[in-house]
């Protein structure tokens, strides 16, 4: 059934959909509607869920870890400094290896206080082992939250959806909303291969000496290899199953292009605008939204890449004493394999607009200079 | 007429807060209290968390630190700390301060530190568009407890005494006089002080339990609170429903700081 929703209720439907069997989230602007809508489908029965509402968000999370380890599908939904505060136990979801998946929205961390979007929020948790993947549209958001569940089951690992605050969460676009009944052949309930259970009893989060806690951060990260290839799978079987595919990365126009702008969640999709008009003036010119984070899509991202003259990466985000987080990543798979220029511009932090304008000042500037004057270039800051 | 223009930041109006809503009330009844007290505002400083109360240390200009959700009390229990000779006024609210801040809460309790805490209990999580608080009333609807909460409250004044507090205190928006008062009284005791103001939200508490008017919140308060003195004389059957307002606990316990200077001098002493 097609309906017209806001991004948080994409998440929503898309954990309807998905069974979810326990759901625990705290409010937090601006992923408040999410676990508001959530709360009204468990209580009516829409779900068959259970929803609590804890005391902060590393309750929340904590809440999820315990669900998961006793075996139920589980699901939550923050922002910001309640993602900062579950941070200690992101960890531990990576270690338990449990397939908890969680949206987050991004927006600005404080102090000052910011309510609007950039990325610092997720991207601070680069490290901490969950597979992230950011959304443009909120019909990308239903289906993501549906494909992570399979990819976390599949892979022992928690899945973080992310999505632009305001820009996405509460933008009203037509969505094809997925019943729990047309997923189910995709998505199976979940069974856990080893849960708290009272029959068969095992030991959680136990001490691991030297001897055996390397072997077990070695397989995380083979865990973490493995699934670039079962995110190709599931996200074609998603394709088969409901005629919509999203890939790792998303090149647009790229073929020929001599330039090619690396964006990722809403700035991509007004960035193909801007591709399109500067096209129709004859400039070959193209556009790489990178969809998967962690991993990293290292081959995608070099395979369209490298055909390139020149590479732009525009970042809604700052690593203090670096540079653009993306930047850095897109860097790293370029390193040793092709002498391309590329450049990093800073924009829309804190909820900036990044509208055509920007983009096509960031286009030109990168068109234009010979070599990048330097890597980093913050667009748009105030003398 | 009083002028509060000295002690507000212009620049930072209009306020956020919804018409009906109390903490306006709560806002000028400290700007009187401290003034009355003659407390100059170098020597005040406000630490709020997040929430609809804590927005209030932006409005006043004293020295204001606007902190992270439920942690104002840890961050006050730092600044008290380093200079004890601060008046030191923690503003926050229900879910704030009893919810993501509950650990806080009761060890700065214990502690016995000299901060002054104004709990504006609106019953509900109002910033965030109305989800169950710990102080949400069992049976009450909130946008996560769509068909009525299911959990009981917490009782905010009982839980600060309990923990160790020098000073508990209960106001409310209706009865400003008093209001004014009690927050004197509070900053004025050497302690831990907790006042409790009843500041219910009108948008997103009211109108999902049939008081949805401000003016029917404010007949509720005028209705439901009673004066210690009135609560002694009542049975318990006349107690039902009414909510004491007043200096509910007040003792003489030593202060941390007081006390930490004390071991800094005697291990001087000793050397």
């Amino acid at each position: 059934m097609k309906k017209v929703i806001m991004g948080n209720h994409a998440v929503s439907y898309g954990v309807r959909a998905s069974e979810v069997k326990v759901i625990s989230a705290y409010p937090i602007t601006p992923q408040t509607q999410v676990v508001e809508l959530l709360s009204e489908m468990c209580a009516n029965g829409e779900i068959d869920a259970k929803f609590i509402m804890v005391e902060s968000e590393h309750s929340a999370m904590t809440a999820c870890v315990g669900a998961s380890a006793a075996g139920a599908r589980t699901f939550t939904a923050t922002s910001a400094q309640g993602l900062l505060l579950m941070h200690e136990i992101l960890h531990w979801a990576v270690g338990a290896r449990l397939p908890i998946v969680l949206a987050n929205i991004n927006r600005a961390v404080g102090p000052p206080w910011s309510i609007w979007t950039d990325q610092n929020d997720s991207l601070s948790q680069r490290d901490v082992g969950w597979l992230q993947i950011y959304c443009e549209s909120n019909q990308e958001t239903q289906d993501t939250i549906i494909q992570s569940f399979k990819i976390a089951e599949k892979i022992k690992l928690p899945v973080m959806i992310v999505l632009d605050a305001f820009f996405l969460s509460h933008t009203f676009e037509i969505v094809d909303i997925l019943e729990a009944e047309q997923v189910r052949a995709f998505l199976p309930p979940y069974v856990a291969d080893k849960q708290v259970d009272v029959t068969e009893s095992h030991s959680f989060g136990n001490l691991a000496s030297p001897d055996s806690y390397m072997e077990l951060r070695y397989m995380i990260q083979k865990a973490m290899e493995d699934s670039r290839e079962v995110i190709r799978e599931v996200d074609e079987e998603f394709g088969k199953h409901f005629g919509r595919s999203y890939g790792l990365v998303k090149p647009y126009r790229c073929e020929d292009a001599e330039t090619i702008l690396v964006t990722s969640g809403t700035v991509a999709s007004t960035t193909r605008a801007v591709i399109d008009e500067m096209r129709d003036e004859g400039i070959k010119i193209g556009a790489l939204k990178i969809r998967v984070f962690r991993p990293f899509p290292f081959e995608e991202v070099f395979d369209v890449l490298s055909k390139a003259k020149k590479v732009a990466v525009i970042d809604r985000n700052i690593s203090f004493g670096h540079h653009g987080i993306f930047f850095q990543e897109v860097k790293s798979a370029l390193y040793g394999r092709t002498d391309i220029p590329i450049a990093g511009y800073i924009a829309g932090l804190g909820g900036r607009d990044v509208t055509p304008t920007v983009i096509r000042e960031i286009a030109d500037k990168a068109i234009s200079d010979k070599k990048p004057e330097r890597e980093i270039n913050w667009i748009g800051v105030k003398e | 007429m009083f002028d509060y223009l000295p002690y507000i930041r212009e620049w930072n109006f209009p306020h956020i807060w919804c018409s009906g809503c109390g903490d306006g009330i709560v806002l000028k009844a400290l700007i009187r209290a401290t003034d009355g007290l003659g407390i100059h505002r170098d020597e005040a400083v406000m630490v709020s968390g997040i929430g609809c109360s804590s927005r209030t240390p932006g409005y006043v200009d004293v020295n204001t630190l606007h902190t992270t959700h439920g942690r104002a009390l840890a961050f006050a229990t730092g600044v008290k700390h380093a200079s004890p000779n601060l008046n030191v006024i923690v503003v926050t609210g229900d879910g704030d301060a009893t919810a993501i801040g509950g650990n806080h809460y009761i060890h700065a309790a214990r502690r016995n530190i000299d901060i002054t805490v104004l709990l504006y209990n609106n019953y509900i999580y109002g910033m965030t568009g109305g989800q169950v608080s710990p102080t949400t009333r069992k049976g009450d609807r909130a946008s996560t407890a769509p068909f009525g909460s299911i959990e009981p409250p917490f009782n905010i004044s009982g839980l600060a005494k309990a923990a160790g507090a020098s000073f508990v205190a209960r106001g409310d928006v209706y009865n400003v006089k008093k209001l004014e008062k009690l927050i004197k009284l509070a900053i004025q005791k050497k302690g831990f002080s907790l006042l409790e103001i009843l500041s219910p939200c009108p948008t997103a508490w009211g109108r999902r339990n049939k008081m949805g008017h401000p003016v029917q919140l404010m007949e509720w308060l005028r209705d439901s609170t009673v004066s210690m003195e009135k609560w002694e004389k009542m049975t318990d059957e006349e107690r039902e429903g009414k909510i004491r307002t007043g200096v509910l606990h007040d003792v003489a316990r030593p202060e941390f700081t007081d006390e930490y200077a004390k071991l800094v001098k005697r291990l001087k002493a000793e050397k």
